[in-house]
């Protein structure tokens, strides 16, 4: 078995998430020589999130992936509340007749991200999992540095592009001094637990049936005031329940955050959903919510960045996304490289896949919400002051205990004055215009 | 130099169940890892032939066509070739069963491929059944020298002989064997490499061979699977939880539980001969006389023991004790 050192690709992938493997599945189908190297046992070992994947990139790549994906239940059902304390106000809001490329789905992701790397391999894609690339090689120095190929510990390996897909955790990317050390205001922790419980009881539980789904995601004081908040996600016959917590003042937080989690899973509109649970898997993750403003440039010669590494993620409070637009930064970065490949010339690849993230719904959507996470780190009332505030209002307008009725409007003034009038029409002022 | 791995595929058992109604190992979903002893024995395979050029290393196992997978992780470490002994035929193999098929398949691939193995390497035990037999018994199927329970070996290719360190309860033994030799490697041999990328392209790019019953026509048909399996299984049982534990936090804490459970010593009895664990400790005389470098007076000392029952072992006697253990453990049923 005689090793060929000097083959060479025409693209190296580091990571097999769902931003390499779309990346991979794309080239691979355009039969394009890909080699994509994993560190992690199998692709999706090392992976973690809530739950949730808009699918409609996913359908541009895998049209028919309904049929083959290990999807755990379509989300019909989406909660948001506000805790503080004991108490809790929710909105719940249930779909119907949900347009084929507006739906989304909860998905594991150990089964989930195995899948799509599988898909890939069947289309060409060389898949070499539990072999961790070490360094970038780079040759040539200043403007000419160029990526040329990739280092794992003894062993190299070359090709005329390399798609770093990392991940949150730019180690390879801030080693080889292409992007500036991470910002700890731009990212955030998630822990999450899974417990199985029987398809019954959480349907019972949600009032849910077939293959529906609910995510739930909660803001209040369960993040000791600290950017972040909690999210549950119903599985096949587990629920995922997790909370991200903004990285900046963990250090200085009253609790840690599995402490967090604990009061979050033990809080008294939680607890029910999860009785008898078996805790199957406790799990923690770096995640990228800086958005738009933490976005690293997109590439250069010999190289394109790609998915969480490239901080491509939004957290807009009501909804996060992260596997969508990892899949879209993936299928733009092949179809630049096609390109490249065709003409045979691929200094004009990262310009050019730039440009394809800018005038896709990718870049747009991350440019439209790029004031949001500031938002949300500049106002912690948002965390504490304001769930708080929403409770006491809500108490007051369901209290009757013989001492005489208030007017309505007496009660809503009451609770806006502890807050004070101003105070609340500008941070409504400013988080309406971040949306 | 012609080297030869075997191993096997096993439930990573830090995640095993009992099914509790038949006993049986519930293996669905479980996930599979190639058995760890064997990983050792594969590392000191590639060492030898770091040591000597134009040696190749071989890689054997016996089980479902799944089992490819973890031939490939050994193919992914750097072994050359790799071969799977696949046939329902073979399967409900006990240990005797299964040692003959590995012996015949090794023969064959002998025979056919035109090599002659001078070494073969196997981890001392697979952590699914923890017999230890396999190894040794394939050393006796094929007529070699054995050398189980390797945690040290020099191989000197000039003499055609290797010295094997083996680990025993007791302490070590020394050894020198000639070639062919089959070694079952201890976790202390050591440390397993990790997968580099050009093997691990190798390996995902490998044809596995499988080796049949239509393979081996000189096989004994009356020696394989089920049928030529005489071990049965009586009996699987979980042994019963160990009761409460109380996490002691300190040293202070530790020593009282102790004397309170032991000698049912009221902690106020003996409050005021506790000593801070931060103190200077002084130096205690030898108050009651006894000799505590002589294990025999030390254990007389303790009254619960009947001094009838201390039994003086001599160093010498170690190695008699030791050969009679290990005998046992090769020729002693499950």
């Amino acid at each position: 078995m005689g090793n060929d050192m000097r083959e060479i690709f025409d693209v190296i992938i580091v990571g097999a998430g769902p931003a390499g493997a779309s990346a991979a599945y794309r080239l691979a189908q355009q039969r394009v020589k890909v080699l994509v190297i994993e560190r992690g046992m199998a692709p999706g070992a090392k992976n973690m999130m809530g739950g949730r994947i808009y699918t409609h990139s996913l359908e541009q790549l895998i049209p028919d992936f309904r049929e083959r994906a290990p999807l755990e239940r379509q989300v019909v059902k989406e909660r948001i509340s506000i805790a503080s304390g004991k108490e809790m106000t929710t909105i719940e809001y249930t779909g119907s007749d949900i347009p084929q490329d507006e739906e989304s789905y909860v998905v594991l992701r150990a089964t989930f991200d195995k899948w799509l790397a599988e898909e890939a391999e069947q289309q060409g894609a060389l898949i070499i999992s539990n072999v961790q690339v070490t360094e970038l090689i780079i040759e040539g120095e200043g403007k000419r540095k160029r990526v040329t190929g990739v280092r794992c510990d003894d062993d190299e390996v070359y090709a005329k592009m390399v798609i770093i897909a990392e991940g949150a955790n730019t180690v390879l990317l801030e080693q080889a001094g292409l992007m500036e050390s991470t910002d700890p205001r731009s990212m955030a922790v998630g822990v999450k637990e899974v417990y199985k419980l029987k398809k019954e009881d959480i349907d019972n539980r949600l009032m849910l049936t077939g293959n529906q789904g609910m995510a739930w995601l909660t803001l209040g004081d369960m993040t000791d005031g600290l950017l972040g908040g909690g999210f549950i996600y119903t599985n096949k016959d587990s629920v995922s329940v997790g909370m991200v917590v903004g990285l900046e003042d963990i250090g200085s937080a009253k609790h840690s955050i599995d402490d967090m989690l604990g009061a979050f899973t033990s809080h008294p509109s939680i607890a029910p959903l999860l009785k008898n649970g078996q805790l199957k898997e406790h799990s923690a993750h770096l995640v990228p919510e800086g958005g738009y403003e933490s976005m690293p440039k997109l590439g250069g010669l010999g190289y394109l960045i790609i998915g969480d590494a490239a901080r491509m993620c939004m957290n807009l409070g009501y909804t996060i996304r992260g596997m969508d637009l990892a899949i879209q930064s993936g299928i733009c970065a092949a179809e630049a490289i096609n390109i490249g490949l065709r003409d045979e010339n691929m200094d004009k690849v990262p310009k050019m896949y730039e440009k394809q993230v800018k005038n896709c719904w990718l870049g747009k959507d991350l440019k439209r919400y790029r004031k949001m996470p500031k938002f949300l780190a500049t106002h912690p009332r948002v965390f504490d002051t304001y769930p708080e505030f929403v409770n006491s209002m809500m108490r007051d307008v369901f209290t009757v205990n013989g001492n005489g009725a208030e007017s309505l409007m007496k009660k809503l003034w009451r609770r806006v004055n502890t807050v004070g009038v101003f105070t609340l029409i500008r941070d409504a002022w400013k988080g309406v215009r971040s949306l | 130099m012609e080297l030869l791995v075997c191993i096997k595929q096993v439930p990573d058992t830090s995640e095993i169940k009992l099914d509790p109604e038949t006993n049986n190992l519930i293996r669905t979903g479980l996930p599979s890892i190639v058995n760890p002893y064997d990983m050792h024995a594969l590392e000191a395979a590639l060492s030898v032939k770091d040591q000597i050029p134009d040696s190749r290393v071989s890689v054997i196992s016996m089980g479902p066509p799944q089992a490819e997978e973890a031939l490939r992780q050994c193919l992914a470490r750097g072994a050359d070739d790799a071969w799977l002994i696949t046939d329902r035929a073979f399967g409900g193999a006990d240990t005797l069963a299964t040692s003959y098929t590995i012996a015949s398949a090794i023969r064959h691939v002998e025979r056919t491929m035109n090599r002659t193995f001078e070494m073969i390497f196997c981890g001392k035990q697979a952590i699914d059944g923890d017999t230890a037999q396999v190894g040794p018994q394939i050393a006796e199927e094929l007529g070699i020298a054995q050398a189980t329970y390797a945690c040290e070996i020099s191989v000197d290719e000039i003499s055609r002989t290797v010295l094997v360190k083996r680990e025993h309860e007791s302490g070590y033994e020394l050894m020198e064997a000639p070639l062919p030799l089959l070694i079952t490697a201890t976790s202390e041999l050591n440390e397993p490499r990790v997968p580099s990328l050009w093997h691990s392209i190798a390996a995902k790019r490998y044809t596995i061979g499988h080796i049949t019953l239509r393979d081996m026509p000189h096989i004994d048909e009356s020696r394989i699977g089920l049928g030529g399996s005489p071990t049965r299984v009586r009996k699987v049982y979980q042994p019963p939880l160990r009761g409460k534990v109380d996490m002691l936090s300190s040293v202070e804490e530790g020593s009282k539980k102790i004397l309170e459970l032991a000698y049912h010593v009221k902690p106020e009895k003996f409050a005021h001969l506790l000593v801070p664990s931060d103190e200077p400790v002084v130096e205690a005389e030898d108050y009651d006389g006894v000799d505590v470098s002589n294990p025999v007076v030390r254990a007389a000392a303790v009254d619960s023991v009947v001094p009838k029952e201390i039994r003086a072992v001599q160093p010498n006697t170690f190695a008699a004790e030791a050969a009679k253990q290990s005998t046992d453990a090769q020729g002693g049923e499950r």
